[in-house]
């Protein structure tokens, strides 16, 4: 047995019964790793997987009412900055929306034509449609703006694959210190970032037209 | 789709594998882990699928076992300079940057003097450039390789890699070549960004790029800072005086001998995307030598001579997505990224031959996230206490060499060791010593506080030692000097604090995230050019550890948590780590150049999320005590 797997191998065979009925192919695989059997990788286009990681297609509504599916027609061939808030949160949500708000003003001639702005709640019970409606129309949200709620575990599954979480279970129950973050996404492009929602308002605008420009300067 | 408590059961499950400290071997004992590397379903340790890590998942635990040790440890390339007359160099270097506009693409040919991709017209001209004009010439050219191996397991497919090549049209390669200079010998790096476009990219990378040099006293023009990132179709000429600090100050006119540099690196550092584009393989490692530091041990301070017995050893940790084998990176993560492949000099756990001698290995922790305690074992015997010496602490010589049994590295950190195997294999009867990392990590926040048994934690290289030789370089146990730590014992201008904290998933100094809109509103204070001043920094945080690093001059470390600091840490050093609740007081000079840096967390992906901010050097200064 060659030195290089020695210690790794003693450590598998001091533990044979356990693996008694695979051991002995696992030996031959490392014996010789340019004879190792396939493993049956498949090729998956990134898109694809960043789609699966992190985009579900979960079932949302409008904050007038309209029923839509977040990648096929939120994200998909879309360029988008999305935050989690919730109507009746007074910590950080009302900096984070007036900040929203004057991105949509600088940006007003690409909201909602190639860019787009969406704000999903945190506390689907609360916040139906109706209560977002009032919520964007306070804070002055125009179109091109889509404020979303949609079912629990829709809601929370969508906030995971985003990343909007705590790894601190504790923290992470707390809504009243939820992620301030903007997740800024390309999705042709395959390109991800996000931008503290309490920045600088112009360095948020300029965050999200480097990621929807700056690929086109590189030509 | 899986629903919330299957979410937090999976979760909580693989936390549990991970808690408990189980390495893909002892899973494999326990049944759980099959020959593909799929964990076998246990009640949900992934909520994406019924049986465990499903396609696509890219996660601590997720990633296909490779065995350690097939591979021999790779080397990268020393680069070659280059003449003037090479077709890289059609557009000649210049003191300004080049803004004429190319044809092809509308662009200025050279990226630099942009700010944030904007062009700053009469900016970014090199300092200093007619006092050392560039004596050495070199090209790199950033591309992706679609072939690259990280083992020579063949059912482990080709990996794409970014990396920088050699400057021709050879292959772009993980670690990029060696940059090896000398002191008082001016250079200057022709860069070419010929990255794919930006749908290319596999699932991660940006191609816009700003190639750092890490610890190098370089101006802001050439110093690869976050906002000063180039595009696809541009090249970028980074020039370094090659001077030690303090040649316009107070060690003219070559710079103070003390404050030289031996071990750096160079990689990536564009805003927002670092972490990503360093972790697809754009870095690399620079060293300088000079009159002590020679590279040959038969001259100098009696180092062991470059490049058969002084080797560079870049660790880094990955993840591979189960599904397809291909290296992965979460580009929504916000803690870090923690990996459980791990790799250096681009092998997966390679092995390495050594005679009888002693060498010196210059380890680097590549990040992004992982911190290290490294041990030697035996794996014959791995109760034996095995001492080295450390020799240099981030890259810096120490006043003297210091035995150890390990030591710590953050993300970024460097320290160069000396091993005598020929002394090691007499005294403990060994012929096989792991460089061992036994620091319990799980994930991007901080390590644990565990130290795992000798021969349970994750071995980096194997060295296989050899027949006794011939050694010529000085034997570390006889105290020899190297350079002496700068004076400490002058009035500081001014003292600052920074808090570094995470507020709502922000990560922060001082409560403000990185700003690159335009120099005006980046720029967060201004230190006085040719003064000293001391900086607090503080991590409240019991839950998060940060590597802080600062650009421009190495700082010394006054106190930590009040005391002052001992042995390897009575140094220069470019990173602090700032454990669990503590205060760390720095001194620092900022002399020779005038322009701004950045301050930052040097776990990427802390450092991604806003955990940085930069200072600028002017004639005049302000004494802002919380900026």
């Amino acid at each position: 047995m060659p030195r290089m797997t020695r210690r790794g191998w003693l450590a598998v065979a001091g533990s044979a019964s356990a693996v008694a009925g695979s051991a002995s192919g696992l030996l031959a695989a490392v014996h010789d790793p340019s004879n190792n059997p396939p493993r049956g990788f498949q090729q998956i286009p990134p898109r694809e997987l960043i789609q699966r990681r992190h985009l579900p297609n979960v079932e949302l509504i409008t904050q007038v009412g309209t029923k839509v599916r977040f990648y096929d027609n939120l994200v998909k061939d879309k360029m988008v900055v999305i935050n989690f808030m919730y109507a009746h949160c007074e910590g950080l949500c009302p900096t984070i929306t007036a900040n929203l708000v004057r991105v949509q003003k600088i940006l007003h001639d690409r909201i909602g034509h190639d860019i787009f702005m969406y704000s999903i709640t945190l506390k689907p019970e609360e916040d139906t449609p109706q209560v977002l409606k009032e919520y964007a129309d306070m804070h002055g949200a125009g179109p091109g703006w889509l404020f979303l709620t949609g079912r629990p575990d829709d809601i929370e599954l969508l906030r995971r694959s985003l990343g909007f979480t705590n790894s601190d279970p504790i923290e992470d129950a707390d809504k009243s210190n939820h992620i301030g973050m903007l997740r800024i996404g390309n999705e042709p492009m395959l390109r991800w970032s996000a931008c503290p929602a309490e920045a600088h308002t112009q360095w948020i605008v300029t965050s999200i037209l480097a990621e929807a420009d700056n690929p086109l300067k590189g030509g | 789709m899986p629903n919330r408590r299957d979410v937090e059961n999976a979760q909580k499950n693989r936390l549990e594998i991970v808690k408990a400290g189980l390495s893909r071997r002892e899973l494999f004992k326990m049944g759980l882990l099959t020959t593909a590397g799929y964990l076998i379903p246990k009640n949900g340790l992934s909520a994406w699928a019924t049986n465990g890590c499903s396609p696509g998942q890219c996660q601590l635990g997720c990633s296909p076992p490779i065995a350690p040790f097939l591979d021999p440890l790779y080397v990268p390339p020393v680069l070659l300079a280059r003449p003037l007359t090479d077709p890289g160099f059609t557009h000649p270097p210049r003191q300004c940057p080049n803004h004429g506009v190319n044809p092809a693409n509308g662009r200025p040919f050279e990226g630099r003097g942009q700010f944030n991709g904007h062009v700053q017209k009469g900016k970014d001209c090199f300092q200093f450039y007619n006092r050392f004009p560039p004596q050495h010439f070199y090209i790199e050219r950033l591309r992706a390789n679609p072939n690259f191996r990280i083992t020579s397991d063949t059912s482990i497919p080709d990996q794409t890699i970014w990396g920088f090549n050699q400057g021709g049209d050879d292959p772009a390669m993980f670690p990029g070549p060696t940059i090896v200079t000398h002191y008082q010998q001016p250079v200057l790096i022709r860069r070419f960004n010929e990255l794919p476009t930006q749908p290319q990219n596999g699932g991660f990378g940006v191609p816009e790029v700003s190639t750092h040099l890490h610890n190098f006293h370089s101006g802001s023009e050439s110093d690869g800072g976050p906002c000063r990132y180039f595009f696809r179709g541009q090249y970028f000429d980074y020039y370094h005086t090659m001077h030690q600090a303090g040649f316009d100050s107070d060690h003219q006119p070559n710079g103070d001998i003390n404050e030289s540099a031996s071990t750096l690196w160079y990689h990536d550092h564009r805003v927002d995307h670092t972490a990503e584009n360093a972790y697809k393989g754009l870095a690399g490692f620079y060293l300088i030598f000079n009159q002590f530091d020679t590279g040959d041990e038969g001259t100098g301070f009696h180092l062991p001579s470059f490049p058969d017995f002084d080797i560079p050893l870049f660790l880094t940790d990955k993840l591979i997505d189960p599904a397809t084998g291909l290296l992965c990176f979460d580009t929504f993560g916000l803690d870090g990224l923690v990996g459980d492949v791990q790799l250096v000099n681009g092998k997966v756990q390679p092995f390495l031959e050594v005679q009888g001698r002693r060498y010196r290995f210059r380890v680097l922790d590549g990040g992004p996230s992982r911190f290290y305690e490294l041990f030697l074992t035996d794996p014959n015997n791995p109760n034996q206490v095995i001492p080295f010496w450390v020799i240099a602490n981030d890259g810096n010589l120490l006043p003297k060499p210091v035995q150890v049994t390990s030591f710590r590295l953050g993300a970024s950190e460097r320290y160069d060791i000396i091993i005598d195997f020929k002394h090691l294999g007499r005294k403990f009867g060994t012929t096989v010593l792991n460089l061992e990392n036994r620091l319990l990590q799980t994930n991007g926040r901080a390590p644990t506080n565990t130290i795992l048994p000798a021969g349970q934690g994750t071995t980096c290289v194997q060295f296989r030692i050899g027949a006794d030789v011939l050694d010529g370089s000085v034997d570390p146990a006889t105290g020899p000097a190297f350079y002496q730590l700068p004076s400490i014992d002058v009035p500081s201008r001014v003292t600052r604090t920074f808090e570094f904290v995470r507020q709502n998933g922000e990560w922060k100094i001082n409560g403000k995230p990185a700003d690159c809109t335009t120099p005006k509103t980046a720029i967060r204070f201004t230190c006085q050019r040719n003064t000293s001043e001391r900086w607090i920094i503080r991590n409240n945080s019991h839950g998060w550890q940060h590597p802080i690093h600062i650009h421009l001059e190495e700082f010394r470390i006054l106190t930590r948590n009040g005391a002052p600091p001992t042995h390897v840490e009575h140094s220069r050093k470019d990173v602090c780590r700032l454990q669990f609740g503590e205060e760390v007081e720095l001194f620092f000079r900022f002399r020779d150049f005038r322009g701004d840096w950045p301050m930052h967390c040097h776990n990427t992906v802390h450092e991604d999320h806003a955990m940085m901010l930069l200072w600028g050097i002017q004639d005049v200064g302000d004494t802002n005590p919380n900026p």
